[in-house]
C-alpha cells in the first residue's frame, strides 16, 4: 500500500482533494480487483489474498451497516423481524433465527464448511433500545444440536448454555428477555463443544442502545473480528473482520470527513487469546462493552479478549485512506486488514 | 494333469488376451456404476493431496514445483508464505488433476540464511506446507556451478578413492592371512555403506508423492541392480574364461566393487548436490572432510580383491573412476533437478548392488567352505568389525 500511503502523504502536504482528480494522483490510483496483486508492480503489495470472492450471498460492507434485518427487502425482512409498540413506549422486538450448515467463501477460493445463524457468518445483527422485549425464535435446521446463548440481563432458562437447553436438529426454541444493559453485546452457539460451535461461525452481534440518552447520530459500522481454522488443526489459517480476508482492502469503508463515526468491534476469533484493531493516522474514544456514555480512554490500538467489545468513535480528520488491522502482524496478513476512504474536506480541528 | 504344449501361437495369444478382456470390462463397469460412491457419499469432501517435490530461489522470488499426488482433482485456492497470504502465479491452471503439475511462482522477498514456511491452501482450506529450513539462492546451470560441483564430486568421491587405490602395494605383499583379514575389513565397509544407503533410501521416501510408492521402487531398483550385477559378473567371468583359462575372478570381483561403490556415490552426490542446493548443508568444510575420509576406504575395497593379481595402472585407473567420477555426476543432478524419486531410485539401486558385491566378496573368500563357517575365525571376524568401525568412525564426521 506504499501507492496510498504516498497519496495521503500528499494530501497532507498541503494538496487539495482537486488535486487527487489531476493525472498525478489517479496514476498512483490503488488498484483493486484481481489487478491488485499484480506481481512486478512495484507500487503494489504483494502481500494479501490473490483474487476477490466470487460468492455474492454475503457481503462484509454490506454488513457493516445492517441490522434488524435492514438489508432485507421489506417483504423478506418481515419474516425474520417484527416490531410492535408496548404500553410503557418500548417495544416488543421479535426476530427468527434459523441454524444451517453452508458452505462460505472466506477468501478467494476458499471454502469453509460453516455452521450459521440465517445461512451467514457473522449471524445477522440484532439491535434494540434499552428496556425493550426481545423475543428470538430459534430453529435448528442445522446437522447438530444449537443454541443461541446471548449476553445480557436474562433468567438461567433463556441462557443456551446447558446441555438441557440444546436445540436438537429440527427443534425449536423462543428466547425471550428484556433488553438490558444498554451496550454492545453479542450472542452466539454455546453447545458442546464449544470451541466447534463458535469457530464454525455461530456468533453474532447485539446491540442495546441507552433509552435516556442516545448516543448521539453517527455513521455506525458492526465489525466483528474473527478466523477460520481451515484444516482443522487449532489455528485460524484467516483471519478478517467480517469474514472475507482482505475484503476491506479491495473495498474500503467509505466514511465522510469530520462526521462521527462509530466502529461497534468484538472479537469472536477463535483458538487465539486475544485480538486487536489499531487504526492508521487518527485516534479514538474507547467505550468499553458500552456500557457507559464516558469515553474511557483515547487510543489508537484497542486490544480485546474473545467475547470482548468496545464502542470506538473518531471523527476522521483528513480526506483519503487509512489502514486498519489487528496489530498481531501476523493476523493482518492472514486477512484482517482493510481501509479506509475518507471523502469530504479537510478539517484541521 | 499333464500341460497341453501343442496349441498354436495364436491360440495361445488368445488365451493371454481373454483375462486381460474381461478385466476391461470389469474396469468399464466400476467406473460407470462407482460402486465406492453408495459407501463415501456425495457429500464427503474430495481426497486432496499435493506434493511440493522442488523449490527453487531467485531473486525475490520463490518457484515452487507442485504436484496433485491425490486421487481428486484439487484447487489452489491461495499460498502463504511465513502466515501472510502472497501474490503467486502458477504455469498450468489452478486446477490439478491426478498426477497433474503446476509451477507456482511467488513474488517473495525471502531472506538468505533464515527458514522460510510455504503453506498452499486449496479451495477445502486444506493445506500443504513447505518447509525452506536455510534459504539460499538455488543453483543456476552455469560453468561456475559445474566447477564448483565438479571440485566437490573430485574431492569427496574420486580422489578419495584414487588414494585408497595407493594401498594396492601394501595389499599385494601381505601374506595370506594378512590378505583375508584385508578382504574382511573390506567386507565390513562394504556392510556399512550398505546400512547407510539404505537408510538414506529410507529417509528419502516421506518426500517422494505417495503415488510413486517409494518403498517398491527402494526395492525394485536394489533388486533390480543385485541382478543386473549377477549377469554381468557372470558374463565377465566366462568372457575372461576364454581368454585366459588362469585368470582369477579376482579383477571380476573389483569391477563390480567398482561398480557398487560407483552407484552408492552416485547416490551420495545426488544427497551433497541437493543439500546445498536446498541449503540444508551449512557448506561445512568438515562435511567435505568427512565424505573424504569416509570415501578413501572405499579404495581399498577395489584393491582389495585384486591382491593376488597384476592389474595395470591404467586398471586400477578405471576401477577407480568407476567408484568414484560418479559422485560429480551425482552432485551436478543433485543441485540442479533433485527430485526425491531420482534420489530413491538411485540409493536403491546402490544398495543392491552394495549387497550383491558383499556376498560376491564373501563367497570368493569362503571358496569351497560355507561363508558362516569362513567367517568364525578370529582374524576374520576382527578385520569386518575393524572395516565397520573405520566406516563408523568416519562416519561421524559426516554426522
Amino acid at each position: 500500500m506504499q501507492n496510498i500511503s504516498r497519496r495521503s502523504l500528499l494530501q497532507l502536504a498541503g494538496l487539495t482533494t482537486a488535486a487527487s482528480a489531476t493525472g498525478l494522483a489517479s496514476r498512483q490510483q490503488p488498484a483493486t480487483g484481481h489487478g491488485a496483486h499484480a506481481a512486478g508492480d512495484p507500487a503494489v503489495h504483494a502481500m494479501g489474498a490473490v483474487g476477490r470472492v466470487t460468492s455474492t450471498v454475503f457481503n462484509p460492507t454490506t454488513f457493516l451497516r445492517a441490522w434488524n434485518f435492514s438489508d432485507l427487502p421489506e417483504d423478506r425482512r418481515g419474516k425474520y423481524y417484527h416490531e410492535t409498540a408496548r404500553s410503557d413506549g418500548s417495544l416488543l422486538r421479535e426476530y427468527e433465527l434459523v441454524a444451517v450448515d453452508r458452505e462460505i467463501e472466506i477468501a478467494p477460493g476458499i471454502f469453509f464448511p460453516a455452521w450459521t445463524y440465517n445461512g451467514q457468518v457473522p449471524g445477522p445483527t440484532l439491535r434494540a433500545t434499552e428496556g425493550d422485549r426481545v423475543r428470538v425464535t430459534f430453529l435448528n435446521q442445522g446437522s447438530h444440536p444449537h443454541t443461541i446463548h446471548v449476553h445480557g440481563w436474562h433468567p438461567p432458562d433463556m441462557d443456551g448454555s446447558l446441555p438441557a437447553h440444546e436445540v436438537q436438529p429440527g427443534g425449536r426454541f423462543v428466547y425471550e428477555f428484556d433488553a438490558e444493559p444498554f451496550g454492545m453485546h453479542l450472542y452466539h452457539c454455546h453447545a458442546a463443544p464449544l470451541k466447534r460451535h463458535i469457530h464454525k461461525g455461530l456468533y453474532g452481534v447485539f446491540i442495546i442502545d441507552p433509552r435516556e440518552r442516545p448516543r448521539p447520530a453517527a455513521d455506525e459500522l458492526i465489525m466483528v473480528m474473527n478466523g477460520f481454522d481451515t484444516n482443522f488443526d487449532a489455528d485460524n489459517e484467516v483471519y478478517a473482520v467480517n469474514t472475507i480476508a482482505h475484503h476491506f482492502m479491495h473495498e474500503p469503508i467509505r466514511v465522510e470527513v469530520g462526521r462521527l463515526t462509530r466502529m461497534f468491534v468484538v472479537n469472536l476469533t477463535e483458538f487465539d487469546l486475544i485480538n486487536s484493531l489499531h487504526l492508521h493516522g487518527m485516534f479514538f474514544d474507547v467505550f468499553r462493552t458500552g456500557t457507559s456514555l464516558a469515553a474511557s480512554e483515547t487510543t489508537d490500538t484497542i486490544m480485546l479478549c474473545q467475547g470482548e467489545r468496545a464502542i470506538l468513535e473518531t471523527r476522521f480528520r483528513y480526506p483519503g485512506q487509512f489502514m486498519f488491522h489487528a496489530h498481531q502482524s501476523e493476523f493482518a496478513e492472514l486477512g484482517w486488514m482493510g481501509m479506509f476512504e475518507a471523502v469530504g474536506v479537510r478539517r484541521d480541528t | 494333469m499333464t500341460p497341453d504344449t501343442t496349441w498354436s501361437a495364436p491360440r495361445l495369444w488368445i488365451a493371454a488376451l481373454v483375462p486381460l478382456a474381461l478385466l476391461a470390462a470389469l474396469v468399464a463397469v466400476i467406473v460407470k456404476t462407482s460402486p465406492g460412491d453408495s459407501l463415501r457419499g456425495g457429500e464427503v469432501p474430495p481426497v486432496e493431496r499435493l506434493s511440493i517435490d522442488r523449490a527453487q530461489l531467485g531473486p525475490a522470488r520463490i518457484v515452487l514445483s507442485v504436484l496433485n499426488d491425490g486421487p481428486d482433482p484439487v484447487t489452489i485456492a491461495q499460498v502463504t508464505v511465513d502466515d501472510a497470504y502472497w501474490a503467486f502465479s502458477l504455469s498450468n491452471g489452478a486446477v490439478l488433476k491426478h498426477l497433474g503439475r503446476t509451477v507456482m511462482t511467488i513474488p517473495y522477498p525471502w531472506v538468505e540464511g533464515e527458514a522460510h514456511l510455504i503453506k498452499i491452501l486449496t479451495s477445502t482450506g486444506t493445506a500443504f506446507e513447505h518447509a525452506i529450513p536455510v534459504a539460499i539462492a538455488s543453483p543456476r546451470p552455469d560453468a561456475r556451478y559445474f566447477l564448483t560441483f565438479a571440485l566437490i564430486g573430485l574431492y569427496v568421491g574420486v580422489i578419495p578413492v584414487a588414494l585408497g587405490l595407493l594401498w594396492f602395494p601394501l595389499a599385494s605383499r601381505i601374506g595370506p592371512t594378512g590378505l583375508d583379514v584385508l578382504l574382511a575389513l573390506t567386507l565390513g565397509l562394504l556392510a556399512f555403506l550398505l546400512i547407510d544407503t539404505v537408510e538414506e533410501g529410507l529417509d528419502a521416501l516421506p518426500s517422494l508423492p505417495s503415488s510413486y510408492q517409494g518403498l517398491a521402487l527402494f526395492m525394485s531398483a536394489a533388486a533390480g541392480s543385485w541382478l543386473a550385477l549377477e549377469l554381468v559378473g557372470g558374463w565377465l567371468k566366462r568372457r575372461r574364461a576364454k581368454s585366459a583359462a588362469a585368470t582369477t575372478p579376482g579383477s571380476v570381483v573389483a569391477l563390480l566393487v567398482a561398480v557398487g561403490i560407483g552407484l552408492h556415490n552416485l547416490g551420495e552426490g545426488l544427497a551433497i548436490g541437493a543439500a546445498f542446493a536446498l541449503g540444508e548443508a551449512a557448506l561445512g568444510t568438515l562435511l567435505i572432510i568427512g565424505f573424504t575420509l569416509h570415501n578413501t576406504t572405499e579404495g581399498l575395497a577395489i584393491v582389495a580383491p585384486l591382491a593376488r593379481e597384476r592389474p595395470s595402472l591404467l586398471t586400477l585407473a578405471r576401477l577407480g573412476a568407476i567408484g568414484g567420477v560418479p559422485t560429480i555426476a551425482g552432485a551436478w543432478l543433485g543441485g540442479l533437478v533433485y527430485s526425491p524419486v531420482v534420489a530413491v531410485l538411485c540409493l536403491g539401486l546402490g544398495a543392491g548392488a552394495i549387497a550383491q558385491v558383499i556376498y560376491q566378496v564373501a563367497r570368493q573368500m569362503a571358496g569351497s567352505q560355507p561363508v558362516l563357517v569362513r567367517f568364525a575365525t578370529a582374524s576374520i571376524a576382527a578385520g569386518f568389525f575393524g572395516g565397520f568401525f573405520i566406516m563408523y568412525a568416519t562416519g561421524l564426521l559426516v554426522g
